[in-house]
């Protein structure tokens, strides 16, 4: 696959230690054309905004599984403006929350803090591919 | 009549003379006398020179070569440029002190006019220009470039930052007749270190440039060549020590701690990889060949600055005197005071116990756990240097002392800071002839001889 020259920061927020989507999410990515920055599992925020600034990055999709995301990513987009990354997409997706709530609620208690996409459990990543390539101006 | 090469070190303090017989892989002597940058680099040298040649028998010798290293007059002073400062800055600052330099300060993403004026104050001798990967982020790198082709023209510039701006550096530091030149990216990819052609960049500038300037001049005409600066050297010695030669393996792992009057040098040859399963590996990789400075452990002109760094307490544990901030501010105001009495040397070994621990501890890697229901789970920063053989001791007050060993154990693996990668059980050497950075300098052209010495006289105590 040719580069489409958009470049992806990927990796799993927080204390979370589940591996095996993320390398799943770096492959996909990669086959679809995106150079991946992938800063893996157990990533702080900033290993998260570090990575997108000398990269230059288009988009972060942060991963969440454990079910902590919302506490983890307070603050998110507030530290990629204080950091410059202005316009950076941001997207989450994983099991976000943990038990059974309504996730359009989640959905908008994510979007108040900052998140451009965000998605369900089980919303596989070539949702959000199509998603990122529209957002990216790509198709 | 004996074929010999002449090593010199041209350190802060001493010039150091190291005479090796090359056929038969053997010291000859060793001497050293006060190097004298202020008066003439010679005149210090002619005497060490003077005290070297009482020591053998000159009819039966033949010098053959003359290679150096140099500390004097400061050092290679650098500061180095990058954008997020646990990344590029990061890896800029690893590869100038990988190169022997003093790294005076870092700077992080775009540099003001205040920072312009502070480097030009500064006076260094090279700067480290780095900034984004490679397609990575420009604008912050093109902004330095356009900063310093405005203010700075003397100094030289190394360039490793991403590759993609590299045309645009070019027309911006061309039409200013900006001196520089570029290398590779000292960060290419996300956390992937590449110091090696940053550190070959500052010995070619280090050796064309840096002797003119510090009055070495003479000197360098007599010598066939100052090759590096000391630290660098050390680390050369550490490199062939650890790793061998083309025909020969070397010893393996192996951390070595050079305690001065202003810093203290932890130099550790190995990968660092985790020794345990289930360790996840985080941050910028390590350089195989690492050194760390620390300008606050010294044990004279930085004295005071390790009783403010480690606070009275820590030094307490190893030494009980009532006055030991009023020492510590002695020895920093007398740096070549020589220890008068048993209380002044326990005390220096009290202060080199606290400047090993201290620097080890930060030259180490550290652990971070992840509680989970199938055991915890760590994050590992930095080198793991837990099963590292060898732990060798260089620099003078290790070398002087009648307990080097008892000294370097305070920088081991201890229970009560478990998270502290540091080595458990290393077998202690110690550099008893001081030959560590001779022994560099002669790696460049006999590398089998230099490896063959180190194995003979590092000796375990
Ligand atoms: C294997 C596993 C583990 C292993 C992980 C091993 C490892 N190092 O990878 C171990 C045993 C260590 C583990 C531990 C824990 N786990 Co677990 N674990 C699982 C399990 C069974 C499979 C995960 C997996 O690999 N899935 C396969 C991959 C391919 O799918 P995925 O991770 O979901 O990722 C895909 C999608 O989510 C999506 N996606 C992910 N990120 C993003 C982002 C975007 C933007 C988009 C669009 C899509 C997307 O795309 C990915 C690729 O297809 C799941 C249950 C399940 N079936 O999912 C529980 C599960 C994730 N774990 C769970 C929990 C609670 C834990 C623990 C807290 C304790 C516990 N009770 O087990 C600890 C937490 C440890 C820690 N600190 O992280 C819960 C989470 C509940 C919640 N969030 O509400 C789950 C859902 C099980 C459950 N039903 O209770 N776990």
């Amino acid at each position: 696959m040719n580069s489409n020259g958009k470049t992806v920061v990927i990796g799993v927020i927080g204390a979370d230690v589940h591996a095996v989507g993320n390398k799943i999410i770096e492959h996909v990515l990669t086959s679809e054309g995106f150079n991946v920055v992938n800063v893996g599992v157990m990533s702080r925020q900033e290993d998260f905004i570090n990575a997108a600034i000398e990269t230059n990055a288009d988009a972060i999709l942060v991963s969440s599984l454990y079910g902590h995301a919302e506490l983890d990513c307070q603050g998110f987009r507030e530290k990629c403006n204080e950091a410059g990354l202005t316009n950076i997409l941001l997207y989450i997706g994983g099991n976000i929350v943990v038990g059974k709530q309504d996730f359009a609620e989640v959905e908008e208690r994510f979007k108040k803090m900052g998140f451009n996409r965000v998605y369900a459990p089980g919303v596989r990543i070539e949702e959000g591919i199509k998603d990122l390539k529209k957002d990216l101006g790509l198709v | 009549m004996i074929d010999a090469y002449l090593l010199i070190d041209f350190g802060s303090t001493y010039t150091k003379l190291t005479l090796v017989d090359v056929v038969n892989e053997a010291i000859i002597a060793t001497a050293k006398a006060i190097t004298t940058v202020e008066t003439n680099i010679m005149d210090g040298f002619n005497k060490a020179y003077e005290n070297l040649c009482a020591k053998f028998d000159t009819k039966e010798v033949r010098i053959i070569k003359k290679l150096a290293c140099s500390s004097a007059a400061g050092g290679l002073k650098m500061i180095t440029i990058g954008l997020v400062p646990e990344l590029t800055v990061e890896a800029s600052k690893r590869a100038a002190l990988g190169a022997g330099a003093r790294v005076l300060k870092t700077y992080s993403f775009e540099l003001t006019n205040a920072e312009i004026q502070e480097i030009l104050n500064a006076k260094v001798d090279i700067i480290l220009l780095s900034g984004g990967t490679d397609g990575g982020n420009s604008k912050t790198i093109l902004h330095n470039a356009r900063k310093i082709a405005e203010h700075i023209k003397h100094i030289p510039i190394i360039v490793a930052g991403n590759k993609c701006c590299y045309d645009e550096i070019k027309e911006i530091f061309d039409e200013a007749s900006v001196n520089y030149v570029f290398t590779e990216n000292v960060m290419p990819r996300l956390n992937v270190l590449n110091v090696v052609p940053v550190r070959e960049k500052i010995r070619e500038i280090f050796m064309k440039n840096i002797i003119k300037s510090k009055g070495m001049d003479e000197a360098n005409n007599y010598i066939d060549g100052i090759l590096m600066p000391t630290p660098a050297a050390l680390l050369k010695a550490g490199e062939i020590l650890s790793q061998g030669t083309s025909k020969q393996n070397g010893i393996g792992d192996l951390i070595i701690v050079d305690i001065g009057g202003a810093t203290t040098d932890v130099h550790s040859l190995a990968d660092g990889h985790p020794t345990k399963a289930g360790i996840n590996l985080k941050g910028l990789q390590e350089p195989f060949a690492k050194r760390t400075v620390e300008g606050d452990l010294g044990m004279r002109y930085s004295a005071l600055a390790l009783y403010e760094a480690s606070g009275e307490k820590l030094i307490k544990e190893y030494i009980d005197v009532p006055d030991i901030e009023t020492r510590c501010a002695y020895l920093h105001d007398h740096i070549d005071y020589v220890p008068q009495d048993d209380t002044d040397v326990a005390f220096d070994e009290a202060l080199a116990k606290v400047a090993t621990r201290l620097a080890l501890n930060r030259h180490a890697g550290y652990l971070e756990i992840a509680y989970t229901p199938l055991g915890d789970i760590f994050n590992q920063y930095g080198k793991d240097l837990l099963e590292t053989k060898y732990l060798i001791g260089t620099g003078g007050v290790i070398v002087h002392s009648k307990h080097p060993e008892a000294i370097l154990k305070e920088g081991l693996y201890s229970p009560s800071e478990p998270t502290i990668l540091k080595p458990k059980d290393p077998i202690i050497k110690i550099d008893y002839e001081y030959i560590l950075s001779a022994m560099g300098l002669l790696a460049f052209d006999l590398p089998d001889c230099a490896l063959n010495i180190m194995k003979r006289y590092i000796v375990e105590i």
